[in-house]
């Protein structure tokens, strides 16, 4: 493993901004892996890093393949994260909203730019991205459905679902979706956390990732089998709201079962402390996003359910 | 339209104007003129740009979804509201960063249409920029293309209040709804005739070298020649000047950096390129 200086920034009040990357193995331009983009994505930092130390050992033990190269890259974004800070510290702007970025543009527009100069060249690229809206998920690949979307290949992290990803006029300028247009089999892996560490989500996704590299020829160890995805359209999920806002008392968990008509979640007025609306399941099916925060504002989408006619996995 | 991004307040003022001079005369309206100074109430309320929360930026949310979250479905009903407008002014007022001459900035896709009405708008300048998909989920795009003319202007700087362009931009709208017979006043005050470029090469773009603090030089409006200072980068630490940043091209200054920390590739300026004998 070879650890690089891919990017910096000289600053004038702190240290440089620096994204460095971890090389395994050179050749081949295989894979391509990038961790937290935005400063609140501890838990793609954490499962990032756990990824450069778990591939360091099977390097060193000769598990990987000598003629490919991987480049990690766990922390696009460190200036952010060590303040505490979502998006980008001077101008507040999302560095996955910038691909394929402007060399000549502003600055994180120059650091995209800098970033994808380098990793468009992979065959593969996996990300590990956060949802727009606060919650937990259920552990997926999604992958945005632009016509060069390359499904089967997603079978291979063995997640329980690969999500097609409608894009939106703003989806256009992720990671994701370049790395397509620039020809690189683009994957993004959510697991159930994003502002606080999960440990069981982070070891399924490490799993995931090696399962995909031993099926690329990558690593040569045995992995354990993983699932049958299911593949389906983020159009395809039944969005439930509630009509009142108050304090949201979740009752259910991404990834749970559960049945039509159950309880999932109760509103409660936010001063008096009685329950104002139930949220009940419109179908059976597999709970796969769930609202996180503690209050709700009326409308909101506060579960997102695969119906069991698309979850068809056994109970 | 304004304050749809939370820290831009010129438009708070030109909304006033507009209100106390139809308060003022109201025999002289013919039409039903909507106001929206706070298109992000929250927003404006919390000194944050983006709908606190999750911030996001509202402009990226348009036309909504009428059973999405608050915020989409905000964004839906105000389509609804604006749908049959004679025409609509979304009034931005930069960011804290940059400050701009008044200009009407308008997508190539509606440059047909939209040219025309931006002329008489009484602001300095009118900028064609080119089609951009992201673009596509702004107020905007959203009513052009529902055939609801839309103009976007720019003018001042965030946080602040401009008043002289303010009053410049009002005369512009009465000058509109004149036009639109919205509004009856017999003596029609003459327009600015606004400088109009659609070439993407007459703009040239000053991005910072370093990190530093910016001293402007130069303000925005201003004709430049090639080669002369627009402002430095100083290092406070040191006393050194770390970069004098100079002019490329001669022109006009439109855009001027205005909030002083800057790092590598904060914009500082932008100039219109012009020949000499042009400006
Ligand atoms: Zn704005």
């Amino acid at each position: 493993m070879k650890k690089e200086l891919l990017y910096t920034i000289p600053s004038l009040y702190r240290d440089d901004f620096r994204i460095h990357g971890y090389r395994f193995g050179q050749g081949r331009k295989a894979l391509c892996i990038v961790g937290s983009m935005r400063g609140n994505e501890y838990q793609q930092l954490y499962t990032c890093s756990r990824l450069v130390s778990i591939l360091k050992g099977l390097e060193a033990d000769g598990s990987l393949s000598s003629e490919d190269e991987i480049l990690v890259i766990p922390a696009l974004n460190p200036g952010s994260m060590n303040i505490e800070k979502r998006f980008w510290p001077k101008d507040n702007t999302d560095i996955n909203r910038m691909f394929p970025g402007y060399r000549l543009g502003e600055t994180t527009q120059r650091v995209a730019a800098g970033i994808f100069n380098q990793i468009s060249v992979y065959e593969n690229g996996i990300q590990f991205p956060s949802f727009y809206m606060p919650g937990n998920f259920s552990s997926h690949v999604r992958i945005m459905k632009t016509g060069y979307e390359n499904v089967e290949k997603a079978r291979a992290f063995g997640l329980p679902y690969i999500v097609l990803k409608v894009p939106k006029p703003y989806d256009t300028t992720t990671l994701n979706y370049n790395w397509q247009i620039w020809e690189t089999d683009a994957f993004s892996l959510y697991g159930t956390v994003t502002d606080s560490i999960d440990e069981a989500s982070a070891q399924e996704l490490i799993q995931s990732v090696l399962r995909f590299l031993k099926a690329y020829g990558l690593l040569k160890r045995e992995i354990p089998a993983g699932m049958d995805s299911i593949v389906f359209t983020d159009r395809d999920l039944i969005t439930l709201r509630p009509k009142t806002s108050g304090i949201f008392r979740c009752l259910a968990s991404a990834g749970a079962r559960v049945q039509k008509g159950q309880l999932l979640a109760q509103i409660l007025d936010a001063c008096e402390g009685e329950i104002i609306e139930e949220i009940r399941s419109s179908d059976s099916g597999i709970l796969f996003f769930t609202h996180n925060r503690p209050l709700v504002y009326a409308n909101t989408a506060v579960f997102k359910l695969l119906s069991s006619s698309l979850a068809a996995a056994p109970i | 339209m304004t304050g749809i991004h939370g820290d831009e307040l010129e438009g708070q003022l030109v909304c006033f104007y507009v209100a106390k001079k139809i308060r003022e005369n109201p025999g002289k309206l013919l039409g039903t003129v909507d106001i929206y100074p706070a298109t992000n109430p929250l927003g404006i309320d919390s000194v944050t740009r983006g709908i606190p929360g999750f911030d996001l930026d509202m402009n990226r949310i348009f036309p909504g979804e009428p059973d999405g979250t608050l915020t989409e479905y905000v964004a839906t009903r105000i389509i609804q509201d604006l749908v049959g407008s004679d025409l609509c002014l979304d009034i931005h007022a930069s960011n804290i960063y940059l400050t701009e001459v008044p200009q009407i900035r308008i997508n190539e896709l509606f440059r047909e249409r939209l040219v025309p009405i931006a002329q008489e708008a009484n602001v300095d300048f009118i900028w064609v920029h080119g089609a951009n998909t992201v673009l596509e989920s702004t107020l905007a795009h959203s009513l052009n293309s529902l055939d609801v003319p839309a103009l976007v202007v720019e003018m001042g700087v965030g946080m602040r209040l401009t008043p002289a362009y303010a009053r410049q931009l009002t005369d512009g709208i009465f000058h509109l709804m004149n036009r639109l017979h919205i509004w009856k006043d017999d003596v029609e005050n003459p327009v600015k005739k606004p400088v109009f470029s659609q070439d993407p090469d007459e703009v040239c773009y000053l991005n910072a070298p370093v990190s530093g603090i910016f001293l402007k030089k130069r303000c925005h409006g201003e004709i430049v020649r090639k080669g002369d200072e627009i402002g430095s980068i100083l290092n406070p630490y040191t006393g050194e000047v770390l970069q004098c940043v100079a002019a490329p091209e001669s022109g006009w200054l439109f855009t001027i950096r205005e909030y002083p920390v800057v790092e590598e590739g904060s914009l500082l300026a932008r100039i219109l390129i012009r020949k000499a004998d042009e400006l």
